[in-house]
């Protein structure tokens, strides 16, 4: 008889007296978005079938700070990451990977001035390891097979930590023809979310930043917009709505092609 | 009454010198208006992004034709330069060719490859114009450019166009001199380009031709003067400035944002984490982010005076692309332009910054720092490593703890933060209620 997925606590682990290689950071959207939620099952369920020994930190995450401090307000910013970086520490965590590159920047380049020193790594690199490593079965016949993919570059990925071969990587193992949009890598256009934009109307202008970028990935021709954000997932799914082409054009994260891939 | 020339080039040279001076001192005051940052980790890595960014026009290459036009005026620029080191030299001495003698065939040669740089550059200012009136590239018409930008623009364009007719009409009509056997004129070898243009003059007298050739001289030297002060005054500023600008470039992840270390004792204060107390409190507590020019970094504003206005950032920021009122370069150019007001108003004797106006509100709205997406595209595009982003972020901290002025949606996400740790109104109690699913399913 097969088990069920498991999703570990640290808080559990700790009471076991275990400590897991990796803390995986699920974020605001990974917990709370009804879509985004099914990205983090996926890349659970593949930790859940590679191995690896992870947990999360379940009720006592709290968001990382990144949109208070991107819209100004420095005091709700650290006082989040302060407490965040107290539970890690307590916890004695060394590494972390994480599904949203907001996460990943924040605490990989901004919470050692705070005092959390940690290796990070967003799952787009994780995910790559695993599969050069072998650890991770692809069948490459699945629903993507043949099928033309556009990478969507996320701005706190790519030009603000310059990861812009790991997701292309994972992409290419799917068996698929990868298809780049006119603007990708260093020149990719934001989805229009960051810097806090997804949490307020776009201030008055001619289009929607989201639109905008739509309308460049289905030029590509692309079945399948892979992205590596919640915040570019929601942006390009509601782009893709817009231009009502919903049935023909899906928009996936990573770790759900890579899970899907694997029939999990 | 020979070295009557020779005393007005000296008189000419020592009030450019000093104007000169004047004006550098008034930027770099200008500059130091900013607050003191020490930026001189990784030298290694700086003098390379120099050499690289700066010498190496290594990022202006991702537009190539723009990138080839400007390398020719750029070279032309730095060896067309070595020749006034003559000039000045013949000016003051009062003699004529004064390394001719010495450098023999090599002098021709080198002439010939001033001509040709000579030539290079009055094409591309051709085609840069070009591209500014006729096949009017979408950068170069935003709001921002309307006015002095423009008319700056097409100056240093058309004067480097007639400096550089001033050089082949003086080395034509010299060259005319010379075999006519006229005082002073020495034959050189073959001059290909000014050759080219010798059939204009041939017909003229000993007096006409010397009287051009005088003048072509004096024009050119007194233009390259003259263009020397200009700069001071114009965004070609960077054609110096690029250097320490790339130099002082922000080496660590574009993501990082800046820490508030006055914030992060607070903040541990108020959660009851011991503090280091700073051994030194900081003298007077500033404001929280930037208000105005003193607010920011000087390197803000050294990247301010840095910017020619090509609009790189422009083209490639998403909110200027989708029609909203942000520009980054204009968020430099505002920078710059509230600096030069201020400094004028100390060196008048006036109020200076307490003249009632400020960066914020007279010169960057609040709608232009609210529509940025924090998404380096502006920093990434720039050729010389300026730092849009670093200004606004710093302008919307001071807008969010200064002034409470952030959008109402905004605030709101505040306040979910502090209540449920979450931008989204849910309760942290739910956080984990994802894992329910997937604990169900079975491997």
């Amino acid at each position: 008889m097969s088990e069920n997925y498991k999703v570990p606590t640290m808080a559990e682990m700790a009471g076991k007296g275990e400590t897991p290689e990796v803390l995986f950071w699920v974020g605001c959207a990974g917990s709370f978005d009804e879509r985004y939620k099914a990205v983090t099952q996926a890349f659970v369920k593949i930790l859940n079938k590679v191995g690896v020994s992870f947990a999360v930190l379940g009720p006592e995450e709290a968001c990382t700070g990144d949109p208070a401090r991107r819209a100004g307000n420095e005091f709700l910013f650290q006082m989040q990451a302060v407490a965040n970086i107290q539970v890690m520490n307590g916890y004695e965590i060394k590494k972390v990977v994480t599904a949203c590159p907001h996460c990943f920047n924040t605490i990989k380049n901004e919470y050692p001035a705070l005092g959390g020193n940690y290796e990070v790594i967003h799952h787009s690199q994780f995910l790559q390891q695993l599969i050069n490593e072998g650890k991770v079965a692809l069948k490459g016949g699945g629903e993507f097979k043949g099928k033309k993919i556009t990478f969507h570059d996320s701005c706190y990925l790519g030009r603000a930590n310059n990861v812009y071969e790991a997701p292309r990587e994972v992409i290419k193992a799917l068996d698929v023809e990868l298809v780049e949009m006119k603007r990708c890598k260093t020149k990719g256009l934001c989805c229009g979310a960051g810097g806090a934009q997804m949490f307020k109307e776009a201030e008055p202008g001619k289009k929607e930043i989201n639109i905008e970028r739509t309308e460049e990935a289905l030029a590509t021709g692309a079945n399948v917009i892979a992205v590596g954000c919640p915040f570019c997932l929601t942006m390009m799914t509601d782009g893709i709505k817009n231009k009502e082409r919903e049935t023909d054009v899906k928009v996936y994260d990573l770790a759900e092609m890579i899970a899907k891939d694997m029939g999990i | 009454m020979s070295f009557l020339p020779q005393l007005a080039f000296v008189l000419i040279l020592g009030v450019a010198g000093y104007i000169l001076s004047k004006r550098i001192k008034f930027l770099r005051r200008n500059i130091f208006l900013g607050k003191a940052e020490t930026r001189n980790d990784h030298t290694e890595d700086r003098w390379k992004t120099m050499a690289l960014v700066a010498f190496g026009q290594q990022k202006m290459f991702k537009r190539i034709i723009p990138a080839l036009l400007h390398l020719l005026i750029y070279v032309g620029f730095v060896v067309i330069n070595l020749e006034v080191l003559e000039f000045i030299l013949d000016g003051i001495i009062g003699t004529h060719r004064l390394f001719a003698p010495f450098l023999g065939g090599v002098y021709t040669a080198s002439m010939n490859m001033f001509e040709f740089l000579a030539v290079a550059v009055l094409f591309s200012c051709v085609v840069f114009l070009t591209r500014r009136y006729v096949t009017k590239v979408e950068r170069f018409q935003k709001p921002e450019m309307k006015g002095w930008p423009a008319l700056d623009a097409t100056l240093i364009l058309v004067v480097e166009i007639i400096l550089m007719m001033a050089v082949l009409t003086m080395n034509a009509t010299d060259q005319i001199l010379a075999q006519r056997g006229a005082d002073h004129y020495l034959a050189l070898g073959p001059l290909f380009f000014s050759g080219l243009i010798r059939p204009l003059f041939e017909g003229m007298s000993i007096e006409a031709l010397h009287f051009i050739e005088r003048f072509a001289w004096w024009f050119h030297i007194i233009g390259i003067l003259a263009f020397a002060v200009y700069v001071t005054y114009s965004k070609h500023l960077h054609i110096f400035l690029a250097f320490p600008n790339t130099w002082y470039s922000n080496l660590k992840p574009k993501g990082e944002m800046v820490n508030m270390p006055e914030v992060t004792n607070e903040v541990n204060m108020m959660l009851g984490i011991p503090t280091e107390t700073p051994a030194n409190p900081p003298a007077e507590i500033g404001r929280f982010g930037a208000k105005d020019v003193n607010d920011l970094s000087w390197i803000n504003v050294m990247n301010a005076y840095s910017c020619t206005e090509c609009g790189r950032c422009t083209s490639e920021c998403p909110a200027n692309l989708t029609g909203k009122k942000l520009s980054p370069r204009k968020i430099m150019m505002d920078v710059r332009d509230r600096a030069e007001e201020v400094g004028k108003s100390i060196d008048a004797g006036g109020p200076g910054l307490e003249d009632g106006k400020s960066l914020l509100g007279d010169y960057i709205t609040k709608e232009e720092l609210n529509a940025c997406t924090s998404c380096n595209a502006c920093v990434e595009a720039c050729p010389i490593n300026i730092d849009p982003l670093s200004i606004i972020l710093q302008m919307r901290r001071y807008v969010a703890m200064e002034e409470s002025g952030t959008p109402a949606q905004w605030n709101a996400m505040f306040q979910n933060m502090e209540t449920s740790f979450s931008p989204w109104k849910f309760s942290p109690s739910d956080r984990f209620n994802w894992a329910e699913k997937v604990k169900e399913e079975e491997m």
